[in-house]
């Protein structure tokens, strides 16, 4: 029985259900062109969810509109985390960026910002992403070639140089050794005179993500999560303004899982750090406000804004009612959002910039609060300026001239939209179970259970491709002879890692060293004693000029290196 | 001897792993009969362990550290990892080498993958072969490596100078483990994750068993491991070794072998006459047509002509089976 | 009685690219066209790739790189496979390459670059041709 005055659904007029007959009959005896391989017509998501072919009260009459929908800015916030939304305030537009040595970046950076970008986002490169100097041995063939080379707080004055640090917001995507970095930007901002407790911004350093899918690890889990509590201690004391995680599902996504596992996986690791950061006393609600999280924006477009939807009602919910937080802001998720790096192809790569504006308007319509598109040559390589303009236009486009953003949560009510995002948070709550089951996020992480799922979700979306039940444009359909690359891609030329292996050389040759041993041992004795902070330690070794590669081998020398087990 | 294998030999010889890698594919292919030739000779300097144990346990870790263990006492190694093969296509994805993946630049560590492809055993065919090669390479360790899945607990133990049985506690295995056959053929038991809050029980469990039996002459030791920080492998290495040497003072050493030898001339024979007398069966009634016979008359029919050259058949089969390390009390 | 030994495939990253998702959906196709397939795992030194490969007898190896660094750590495992000996193995690869630096490392001796989005039916028949002459040539 359908309760006209909480429910969703209109209680049906007897005319309505005569035409839902009418129709019924006609889809019935319609021949059926679905499933033929490369025509596009599906009963799935891209995620695999069954999707019906038209969506009525029914689907929705079993939710309550004060329970589930409410209203934006309001418990639980299905709707929007904010009363105003993009009214009030659009999305920043955050493009990452970082590529070659900090002066390259630093210029790159100057571009984006008068070109209207509005917060700074940090691309570091693969050795200072795993903690090896830009001369060590494995660093080879590596340096500036996915991002910034950062070395030591030399290095990140310079990536800075020109820019108030008390005026921007930056956003550092790292994160094995997240808290170095975070320990070099403070350093870096006071050095130019500015408070830390003037700091905004955000860290990514979402460790279980990366033994989950990213693989940027360096210590084992639980030493980590140790690690992060103190930087989440640190922050709520000292850096009000700053960001302390950013819970990620994009690489989850990027590794191959479905939309639902993305959705599942990236709470439970967020609900995983709360209750870590509890157990070690600290109140819910004194660091809760500060959390945020990441999410891909995939081409499925209605999944992905049901995905977002969702992922705001589950967040709130479980805030409240489980972990007790009482600050409305504690209930609040708020995210950032990246374009899907693995819907875009390198074949046609022009199509991209369509994918990426689709993926785009589906983060919107999901109520992000940042944005990054992707650039269309990123499957092949860093992104040319232009191709990066082009990508910071798409935004614009998107919030200036498609008229999106003046209503807020446009979708919602929508029958498909309103009992797929039901759907997805049910998926997601059985997920949530079987984590249980095993122990909790790092246990089941030790079971290889995340890696699994999505290795098992990969192949066989591999495998939807070669069947073409999946078509991707210019890849399995629709596809050119004699594809030859026209556009002009970014080179990161070999002097970038000479020069940057002597600079670094030359950092080490000028300091201290008395200071920086002392630093270090410091530092050691922290890490081996769980009831003090490494962030003040570690912000004394930056300052003495320790390199990161110095500071992790440090601290690796206490905490050990993590292995993985391959999961097939 | 032909070209090929001359080829192999001659790397071999040289001490060019990639003579070793040659030599141990020939044996998967069914065609290392001339190499064996030349090179079982100068293989029985090294000792040979087994390590087993349900999946899940650790065992590559333990192998990992264990090798590790034997480098530092100036040892070179040989590793064997048998990993199962799909049923359904004949392939496999070989992943216990990764497990190893700190002794991949040490020249004195030859590990080598191998796939069951169905071998009934669960221990690929050509193991035997391929530690005989690496014994003969100059290798002073071989560490041969399997998944403990149907017998192929028991075949290893036919092929390795000691056999090492991995546990862990808290999974349902330690019941399933203590099955006949398991508790008299390990040498030495491992009770890893020793920091279970369910270790000591796992132990106490094992110790249980053993007391309901004696024991010919070795009694199995039993260690406790936690195999991810390395603990308790110096221990392991250290019963490993005190097997190795009951085996040589006591001349079971020699008894081994011959079984194990045995085991091999068995399986070489049997692998051979199992696809003729297949083709003879497909002869005699597949092609034949229905036969008015019973199946005692047709087998009979079958063997008749090797009749004159094998003993007869009797009802014990005693001989086959591993002279028994321990015996129930009471019923010895 | 030499019997049919099934293909023997290393594949393998290289450098410190974590970006695993290619090479595993590899590595499960290669095995359901019945091959044996030996994954290297992550952060592969490139002798360690080619030591591998001796101690296997692979017939191929395919890397796998999507950090930018392809045009140091493919020459790297090419001249390893040389003082090895081992030219013999099919070397092919894939990840985020361009067209000149995929036409570079083919000229160098790399037998193929498979840029994302190749299927892996064509992948796979690559890999039973090639890795199948090389088979034959060696036993």
């Amino acid at each position: 029985m359908i309760d006209r005055a909480s429910g969703l659904g209109a209680q049906p007029s007897a005319e309505f259900e005569e035409q839902r007959t009418r129709w019924e009959q006609r889809w019935a005896s319609r021949a059926a062109r679905r499933h033929e391989p490369g025509s596009g017509a599906t009963d799935r998501t891209i995620s695999d969810l069954p999707l019906k072919a038209v969506y009525g009260p029914e689907d929705v009459a079993h939710l309550d509109l004060a329970r589930d929908l409410a209203f934006p800015g309001e418990f639980p916030y299905t709707r929007g985390i904010h009363s105003g939304m993009y009214r009030d305030r659009l999305w920043t537009m955050r493009q990452f960026s970082g590529f070659g040595n900090a002066k390259q970046t630093n210029e790159r950076y100057h571009f984006l910002l008068s070109q209207g970008q509005t917060g700074l986002s940090v691309a570091f490169d693969m050795p200072t992403l795993m903690g090896y100097d830009s001369d060590a041995p494995q660093a080879r063939g590596e340096v500036g070639r996915c991002g910034v080379a950062i070395d030591s707080m030399r290095d990140m004055q310079v990536l800075f140089d020109g820019i108030d640090l008390g005026q921007i917001t930056t956003s550092m995507t790292i994160n094995g050794p997240a808290a170095i970095a975070l320990a070099e930007y403070v350093a870096t901002a006071e050095s130019k005179g500015i408070p830390r407790a003037k700091l905004g911004g955000t860290l990514q350093a979402d460790i279980l993500k990366e033994y989950i899918a990213q693989k940027e690890w360096i210590f084992p889990p639980r030493p980590h999560v140790r690690i992060i509590v103190d930087m989440m201690k640190f922050c709520t004391a000292e850096m009000p303004r700053w960001n302390t995680i950013s819970i990620s599902g994009y690489h989850i996504r990027e590794a191959g899982s479905t939309a639902v596992q993305e959705l599942a996986f990236t709470l439970a690791d967020g609900f995983a750090y709360v209750e870590a950061a509890m157990k070690a006393g600290l109140d819910v609600d004194s660091f809760a406000p500060r959390l945020s999280f990441f999410f891909n924006s995939h081409i499925d477009f209605f999944e992905e804004i049901c995905k977002f939807r969702a992922a705001r009602r589950i967040y709130a919910r479980r805030m409240r009612d489980k972990y007790g937080a009482k600050n409305p802001q504690s209930w609040t998720l708020r995210f950032h959002t990246q374009t899907a790096g693995c819907s875009a192809t390198a074949q046609q790569p022009e199509n991209n910039i369509v994918r990426v504006a689709y993926e785009a308007m589906a983060g919107v319509l999901g109520g992000t609060q940042s944005l990054h598109t992707n650039s269309m040559d990123e499957v092949l390589a860093l992104p040319t300026e232009k191709n990066v303009e082009i990508a910071l236009r798409t935004q614009q486009v998107l919030a200036y001239e498609t008229n999106v953003t003046n209503v807020i949560d446009p979708l919602g009510g929508s029958y498909f939209v309103e009992a797929l995002t039901d759907e997805m948070e049910k998926q997601a709550e059985d997920y949530f179970k079987r984590i249980e089951e095993y122990g909790g996020v790092i246990e089941a992480i030790e079971a290889g259970f995340f890696q699994h799922e999505i290795a098992d979700a990969s192949y066989r979306y591999q495998r939807s491709l070669e069947s073409k039940d999946r078509i991707i444009v210019g890849v399995n359909a629709f596809e050119k002879e004699e594809e030859r690359q026209q556009i002009d891609l970014l080179k990161i030329g070999e002097e970038i890692e000479r020069g940057q292996a002597r600079a670094v050389q030359e950092v080490r040759g000028s300091r201290d060293s008395a200071k920086v041993e002392t630093a270090l041992a410091v530092l050691k004795r922290a890490c081996a004693d769980e009831t003090r902070n490494v962030m003040p330690p570690l912000i004394d070794a930056v300052n003495a000029l320790a390199t990161e590669g110095e500071i992790v081998e440090a601290m690796v020398g206490v905490f050990g290196r993590y292995r993985e087990t391959a999961i097939f | 001897m032909n070209e090929r294998d001359r080829e192999i030999l001659t790397l071999f010889e040289a001490g060019n792993p990639r003579g070793l890698a040659r030599a141990i594919s020939r044996a998967e292919a069914g065609g290392a009969a001339e190499l064996m030739h030349a090179l079982f000779p100068r293989s029985g300097r090294a000792i040979t362990i087994g390590v087993t144990g349900p999946p899940g346990v650790g065992k590559s870790t333990l192998s990992s550290a264990l090798v590790k263990t034997a480098r530092t006492a100036g040892k070179s190694v040989g590793v064997v990892s048998v990993d199962p093969s799909s049923p359904f296509s004949h392939g496999a994805i070989l992943g216990d080498r990764i497990r190893l993946i700190e002794h991949f630049t040490d020249r004195d560590v030859f590990i080598r993958s191998m796939a069951s492809r169905g071998h009934l055993g669960g221990l690929a065919g050509a193991t035997g072969d391929a530690a005989t090669f690496m014994d003969a390479f100059g290798l002073n360790v071989v560490l041969i490596e399997t998944v403990g899945v149907g017998q192929s607990e028991i075949e290893i133990a036919e092929l390795a100078d000691t056999t090492v049985v991995v546990m862990q506690p808290g999974s349902g295995d330690s019941v399933q483990l203590l099955k006949a056959g398991i508790l008299e053929i390990a040498d030495v038991f491992v009770v890893n994750k020793a920091d279970h809050p369910m270790a000591l029980q796992l132990k106490r469990e094992i110790r249980g068993m053993m007391e309901m039996l004696t024991f010919a002459s070795w009694v199995p030791r039993l260690v406790m491991t936690k195999a991810h920080e390395g603990a308790g492998v110096d221990e392991l290495w250290t019963a490993i070794l005190a097997h190795e040497e009951y085996l040589r003072t006591s001349g079971d050493l020699a008894e081994r072998r011959r079984a194990a030898f045995a085991h091999r001339v068995r399986a070489l024979v049997m692998g051979a006459l199992e696809g003729r007398v297949d083709r003879r069966i497909d002869e005699l009634i597949f092609k034949a047509g229905t036969s008015a016979e019973d199946p005692y008359r047709v087998a009979a029919a079958l063997l008749a002509p090797l009749e004159a050259v094998l003993p007869p058949a009797d009802g014990d089969r005693s001989a086959r089976t591993p002279r028994p390390r321990a015996s129930v009390k009471g019923l010895e | 009685m030499p019997s049919a030994r099934p293909l023997r495939v290393i594949v393998a990253k290289a450098g410190l690219d974590g970006h695993d998702r290619g090479a595993k959906v590899i590595a499960r196709a290669l095995r359901d066209a019945g091959m044996e397939v030996i994954y290297t795992g992550l952060f592969q030194a490139p002798e360690q790739i080619v030591q591998t490969a001796i101690q296997e007898d692979a017939d191929g190896v395919g890397l796998s790189i999507l950090s930018g660094a392809h045009m140091t750590l493919f020459p790297d495992v090419l001249e390893q496979l040389k003082a090895q000996g081992a030219e013999d193995i099919v070397f092919f690869g894939g990840g985020t390459i361009p067209a000149d630096d995929a036409a570079e490392l083919k000229r160098l001796g790399v037998r193929e670059i498979f840029t994302p989005g190749a299927p892996l039916s064509q992948i796979i028949e690559f890999v039973q041709r090639e890795c199948g002459k090389r088979r034959e040539l060696v036993g």
